[in-house]
């Protein structure tokens, strides 16, 4: 581990973002947006303070997992990779310099879109707000730190981004958001237990629901904290230093 | 031993149930600029790759300065430049740099743009430049830190001859402060620029030795036509 490569290299990935102003634009706003079409769809706000919380978690998973796996790939399949692994360039320091880059954009993007759905959307958050932006930017972590991984096993950008319906879209369909968790089959119910989203989207839910912070919720932070560093330890474990 | 920078020794490289590298030994001397050269596809490539310590081998042994390719303590004495540019597209030539810089922890951005002719470039997008100036870059980020081996692949494609020139003076330039250069090409008339030549053949070396050594072993003065010579006795 080596703190000033790892600092150089998430100012690295931040730069790169810098010379992209669209790219950071719709990573900022997308979710917001969606959070407002959602907001006028129920067009009320009990129903709206219900779902909101769940999905304030859900849409920065995905975009974050989409963009971090195409950045990535990127990087991998150009020869910058090979470049760095002649260098002292640790492989933990490398995924840990993206995930504080990406992390950063996270909390500004979750900030962003719980600020607009809380003072005027009309979102009533029984909790603590800040509890619910810190599992809103873990469940964004979770995104970008799955995104890394499976870009290992892509080997082009239509791949990477056919991985989103994949391993984003069924931690979605059973995470407890369009059904609850305890009314699924046995078979649903297990899968939907092993998938990390549902513990970030039970988290959310305790919180809008609840008051303070309480030992079910973390739990439940603990266990998606413990996804996103597994997650970046494979991701590291799939960098290779030698290619056949 | 000592004086040799680079050792291969029975090399041998299968890259998807190919043989690249057959058999392949020899010993480059340090402070020296040894070319590379052969027909596209020979290995020159994969020999490189295995240089500098990416390559999976799969038999004999390579040794760079003292120690087995690839080992940690070589990751601040070689530099590497990729036949594709590895730079970022998405960054200026001295954003680039100076992350590379900070990775080895070197200090001599200024430095190797001026060596590299690119000073004027150091705020424009990488991806804005021209393919030759892009491989300038990459080769300014093989040069920071003074590296005692330089692994080059095709550095010189592309390039105007004034500038061919200008980087064939500089490698000399440091192969008399004592870094060793193994440059690679595909073309030939490169070849007498070099101090000694190791020519590969379908994964085979088919000659190592000094330009001179060569033109009195094969009765040709043109290195090709030496070249071809030895394909023709070899076959």
């Amino acid at each position: 581990m080596n703190p000033t490569t790892t600092l150089a290299t998430a100012r690295r990935v931040l730069t790169q973002l810098r010379h992209d102003p669209r790219t950071v634009a719709m990573l900022l706003v997308v979710p917001t947006l969606l959070m407002t079409l959602l907001r006028f769809v129920f067009n009320d706000e009990r129903v709206f303070t219900r779902t909101a919380p769940a999905l304030l978690g859900v849409f920065p998973f995905m975009i974050m997992f989409l963009v971090a796996s195409v950045t990535t790939l990127r990087e991998r399949t150009t020869a910058t990779l090979e470049r760095l692994m002649t260098m002292p360039m640790g492989r933990l320091d490398l995924i840990l310099g993206y995930a504080i880059a990406f992390g950063a954009l996270a909390v500004a993007q979750v900030g962003i879109a719980t600020a607009v759905c809380a003072w005027w959307l009309g979102m009533a958050v029984t909790g603590s707000v800040w509890t619910l932006l810190v599992i809103a930017v873990l469940d964004a972590l979770l995104g970008m730190a799955l995104g890394l991984f499976v870009s290992a096993f892509a080997s082009s950008e239509f791949q990477a981004i056919q991985f989103m319906p994949l391993f984003v879209l069924p931690q979605f369909l059973l995470c407890g958001l369009l059904q609850p968790r305890d009314q699924m089959g046995w078979p649903l119910r297990w899968l939907s237990d092993v998938m990390p989203l549902s513990y970030a989207v039970d988290a959310l839910s305790r919180v809008t629901a609840g008051t303070g912070f309480t030992g079910a919720i973390r739990t439940d932070l603990l266990v998606v904290a413990g996804c996103v560093l597994l997650a970046l330890a494979l991701g590291a474990g799939t960098l290779r230093r030698q290619t056949a | 031993m000592t004086n040799s920078a680079v050792t291969a020794t029975a090399l041998r490289v299968a890259r998807g149930g190919r043989e690249v590298l057959r058999d392949v030994g020899f010993a480059i001397p340090r402070g020296s600029v040894t070319g590379l050269l052969g027909p596209s596809g020979c290995g020159k490539t994969t020999l490189l790759r295995a240089v500098v310590g990416v390559q999976a081998i799969t038999g004999g042994a390579v040794e760079v300065l003292g120690r087995p390719a690839g080992h940690t303590a070589l990751r601040h004495k070689i530099g590497y430049a990729t036949q594709n540019p590895a730079v970022y597209a998405d960054l200026t030539v001295a954003e680039c740099l100076r992350y590379f810089a900070a990775v080895l922890g070197a200090g001599d951005v200024d430095q190797v743009l001026r060596d590299v002719d690119l000073l004027d470039h150091a705020d424009h997008l990488v991806g804005t430049l021209s393919g030759g100036q892009r491989g300038r870059a990459s080769l300014a980020v093989a040069l920071l830190g003074s590296p005692e081996l330089l692994v080059l692949d095709e550095p010189t494609v592309g390039l105007d001859p004034v500038l061919r020139e200008d980087l064939w003076t500089l490698f000399h330039r440091l192969a008399a402060t004592g870094t060793t250069l193994i440059v690679s090409s595909h073309v030939m008339d490169e070849a007498a620029r070099c101090d000694r030549l190791l020519f590969l053949r379908d994964g085979r070396v088919l000659a190592d030795d000094t330009p001179a050594g060569l033109r009195a072993e094969t009765g040709e003065q043109d290195l090709e036509q030496a070249f071809l010579h030895l394909v023709r006795s070899a076959a």
